[in-house]
């Protein structure tokens, strides 16, 4: 936590000031509802929620690899508002990309060593970056709301996924996606050595350092290239961006084929994890989409931002993990997480009225 | 002493800066008192603390010597003030005597009794000469007509203190003469006027007396009478200005832009947003494009940049037909182009200022290499621009757009415009909101491109600004060019009629 803290204020120090100040107001709100829950526990509980990621090298490692999709799917929705766009269909684009991930992975087996995970992750990719362009399509050409079309692609994008994968790659033992092949599972990289508790490996693997190198390089697409000018002069302003020739409409189809591939990417690294994790045919939208935009929020849409803000939510996910040795049931732990998440949320986009309130307490003084 | 209102020593702070820093202000009976100051300057300021919008920190406010608190527009309504806004506050599908009831209507078992109003209304209209039609919608009168009905709203509420918030703004001449003329009526009446503006002929033509605010100061109360206009420009602004524009003769060449038979329809059908436009613009030469707001100018512009399709036409910029052209095409073709709305098309407002300054050239090699942007290059660019065009912000080119003044953000676009060397240069409403310093900065910038053969089409909504700056001048009326005037040959009321739309057809 404290490592996180630093960290921030070293990168971006006034707005990490107000990210940290946000995450301290949503645990405040956590701990209040664990009271009220069940006051004997509460400070136990919270305890756990706050250690729980420390508490050995194997939560660690668990902390980085529940980081590792919500970072995907924060990355897509961050860099969508930087340009001007609410992509809130980071869930649809996950899923497809994790199908295409799981079907070149268990049909793929030919493919030589290290290039069929290659393979697999490329193949997201594609259909994520297909999910994302439909609404871009849509928004640039035909002016319908990404929103609206997003929502759409979401459903859309589950109900084929659960219809296709009972067609080519289901397990109907148990009732899900087969397990990919041994060589489309992404490389550990030694992480299963660093991150366990005597036996206990983690599911710590290196797809954590590909979706800080995608920050990375969203990063540098925003920052430096004449593409992010671009893109974010529209996201700025579009009359802007138009009087000055900037062709608005493709900087919208490729700002939603962009963050349909990164959500597509996260879809990926989730289910080629090697950590048994697989498509289950149930009607539920992948949350991983949605914690995308409490995470690019938190994060204040800055890439690198969005990798602490994703450590962060995994942390309190992880340490919610151990709350149940505090007999919290596993839905009210679900709650606390997602009181802080959501309090952190507000309290941020409250920022403007809070460092008013600051101000004007200042001026007295 | 014989004041109407006192505002006395006002002082009114807002954080980080003094709007009003002890402003004394007295209003006699029965005069035009004008309150002169550029933009920011605090007029509005002083006139929402007269309304009791704002508490000022420190002053007295007195009606006929006694102190009095107004907390609210209520307050100021029941001691005898009212204001025509400079946006004019009517409900537009209301008829003129709905107008001006509302609010204070005559009822009778709750029903509207609008005879006695409509008599009262009449009788008014008659003493001071505002004619108007009580049963017209405002949506069907024109923009002079709708002022009046603002007038009687004041007059017809008892009012004895009427302040008119930049009134001339969006009248043509004759309309201008004729509030004048409604103005001296009023007074003449026994009310007392308090006449905002930044206009010194209009305060030379009615005004008694006259105040002027700087920077939120109060630098004095004079006679207008007694005081040349030189003088208060220069207490407006604090510094000599020179109000006449000095131009040596235009000498044009070849033509640079070429119009033939524009046409672009409305989205909903019926009449044409412009109807067959045909004119030239040559090296050398700046053709103003004069005309009340709202008269196919904007469209016109957007038009030629590219930003709205035409239906049929042709443009063409030295020879070459742009008409199918991008807006990109037809920028790096040699067009550039100031817009009428710096926030809205100049600036990316997010972007910090070298951003900015490089939004119509980012993409030329010497500002990027493999798509990369060159930082340093980009910097030392906007250093250079800086400079030479002396734009003035807190942390040079890394100063966010957003945190600048007006002024220099129009410095900003008009650099970043003229320094890509243009062959045709159109600059929409270039000095609106600027203040008189930054004015004579932007006509001596254009009067400069002009004498590099530059092709220069100014849209301007100011008639002096029409006058003094162009050599050619086209008036346009609904979509259509009415007339082609010489800004030398041609009077104030001659442009005027034009732009009314009651002068004759096309003289050229």
């Amino acid at each position: 936590m404290d490592k996180i803290q630093k960290k921030l204020f070293k990168s971006l120090p006034a707005d990490a000031l107000s990210s940290v100040a946000a995450i301290i107001v949503g645990l405040f709100a956590g701990f209040v509802i664990l009271l009220l829950s069940n006051p004997s526990q509460a400070p136990g509980g919270f305890w756990a929620i706050l250690s729980g990621g420390f508490s050995d090298m194997k939560s660690l490692g668990q902390v980085l690899y529940f980081a590792t999709p919500i970072i995907m799917t924060g990355l897509s929705v961050g860099f969508c508002s930087k340009t001007g766009l609410f992509n809130i269909g980071a869930s649809g684009q996950f899923i497809v990309g994790g199908y295409m991930a799981i079907l070149v992975g268990v049909k793929c087996a030919f493919l030589p060593g290290a290039l069929h995970w290659i393979a697999a992750l490329l193949a997201a990719v594609a259909a994520g970056a297909l999910w994302g362009a439909v609404p871009g399509l849509l928004k640039a050409y035909c002016n319908v709301n990404e929103v609206i079309a997003c929502i759409m692609m979401n459903y859309i994008g589950m109900y084929f996924v659960n219809y296709i994968v009972t067609l080519t790659v289901f397990d109907s033992t148990q009732n899900r996606s087969q397990t990919p092949a041994a060589s489309a599972i992404i490389p550990k990289m030694g992480m299963d050595l660093v991150f366990r508790d005597g036996n206990n490996i983690s599911s710590a693997n290196s797809g954590f350092f590909l979706a800080a190198l995608a920050a990375i390089v969203i990063y540098i697409i925003l920052e430096k290239t004449v593409f992010g000018y671009e893109l974010k002069a529209c996201g700025f302003n579009t009359d802007a961006a138009r009087y000055a020739g900037i062709n608005e409409r493709r900087g919208v189809v490729y700002s939603m084929l962009i963050a349909g591939a990164l959500s597509g990417l996260g879809g990926a690294l989730l289910y080629l994890a090697g950590s048994g994790n697989g498509i289950t045919v149930v009607d539920t939208l992948a949350a991983e989409g949605f914690n995308g935009i409490p995470v690019a929020l938190l994060g204040l849409n800055n890439p690198i931002g969005i990798i602490f803000a994703g450590l962060f939510i995994s942390y309190l996910t992880v340490g919610g993990f151990n709350m149940q040795l505090f007999n919290f049931a596993p839905q009210v732990i679900e709650i606390i997480i997602s009181i802080i998440i959501y309090f952190s949320a507000f309290a941020l986009l409250l920022k403007g009225i809070i460092q008013n309130i600051a101000k004007r307490g200042g001026g007295k003084k | 002493m014989e004041y109407v209102i006192e505002m006395c020593n006002i002082t009114k702070e807002f954080p980080g800066i003094i709007a009003n820093d002890d402003v004394t202000l007295r209003l006699k009976k029965g005069e035009i008192h004008a309150l002169l100051g550029e933009n920011g300057a605090g007029k509005s300021t002083l006139m929402s603390v007269l309304f009791g919008l704002y508490k000022p920190e420190k002053g007295l406010i007195r009606k006929n010597g006694e102190a009095v608190q107004i907390h609210g527009p209520n307050d100021a309504t029941r001691l005898g003030i009212g204001m025509v806004h400079q946006h004019f506050k009517l409900v537009h599908n209301f008829t003129v005597l709905e107008n001006i009831v509302l609010g204070v209507e005559t009822t009778k078992y709750g029903f509207l009794k609008m005879d006695d109003a409509r008599k009262q209304v009449v009788e008014l209209s008659q003493k001071y000469g505002l004619e108007v039609n009580p049963d017209a919608l405002i949506s069907d009168i024109s923009v002079g007509m709708q002022q009046r009905v603002e007038i009687l709203k004041m007059l017809y509420r008892e009012n004895e203190i009427l302040i008119f918030d930049e009134p001339t703004a969006v009248l043509t001449p004759q309309e201008i003469d004729e509030l004048m003329k409604i103005m001296k009526g009023l007074v003449a009446e026994g009310k007392s006027i308090l006449f905002i503006t930044h206009k010194l002929n209009e305060i030379k033509a009615v005004a008694d007396r006259c105040t002027v605010l700087r920077k939120g100061r109060c630098i004095g109360t004079v006679d207008v009478a007694g005081t040349s206009l030189e003088e208060l420009s220069e207490m407006m602004v604090g510094r000599k200005v020179s109000l006449f524009v000095e131009k040596p003769e235009s000498r044009p060449g070849k033509v640079i832009l070429s119009v033939e038979g524009l046409n672009v329809r409305g989205k909903s059908a019926g009449k044409n947003l412009l109807s067959e436009i045909s004119f030239d613009v040559r090296e050398g030469e700046i053709v103003c494009l004069a005309g009340i707001d709202g008269n196919g100018q904007s469209e016109l512009v957007y038009a030629l940049t590219g930003m709205l399709p035409v239906d049929s036409g042709k443009v063409s910029l030295l020879g070459r037909d742009i008409s199918r052209d991008s807006i990109r095409g037809r920028s790096r073709g040699g067009i550039s182009h100031i817009p009428e709305d710096r926030h809205r098309h100049g600036l990316v407002l997010d972007y910090n200022l070298a951003y900015n300054l490089i939004l119509q050239s980012y993409f030329n090699p010497e500002f990027n290499k493999g798509g990369f942007l060159k930082y340093d290059d980009i910097c030392s660019y906007a250093d250079s621009l800086i400079e030479r065009f002396d734009i003035r912000s807190g942390q040079g080119a890394k100063t966010v757009a957003r945190s600048m003044s007006g002024g220099n953000q129009q410095k900003a676009i008009i650099a970043r415009e003229i320094d890509r060397a243009p062959k045709l240069l159109i600059a929409v409403q270039p000095t609106r909101g600027l203040d008189v310093g930054a004015i004579e900065y932007i006509h001596r910038q254009l009067i400069e491109e002009r004498g590099k053969g530059k092709g220069i089409l100014l849209v301007s909504l100011e008639l002096d600004e029409v006058m003094d700056i162009s050599d050619r001048i086209l008036v346009m009326y609904e979509g259509k060019i009415a007339a082609e005037l010489d800004p030398k040959k041609t009077t104030y009321q001659e442009l005027g009629m034009y732009m009314a739309g009651s002068g004759k057809e096309k003289s050229a």
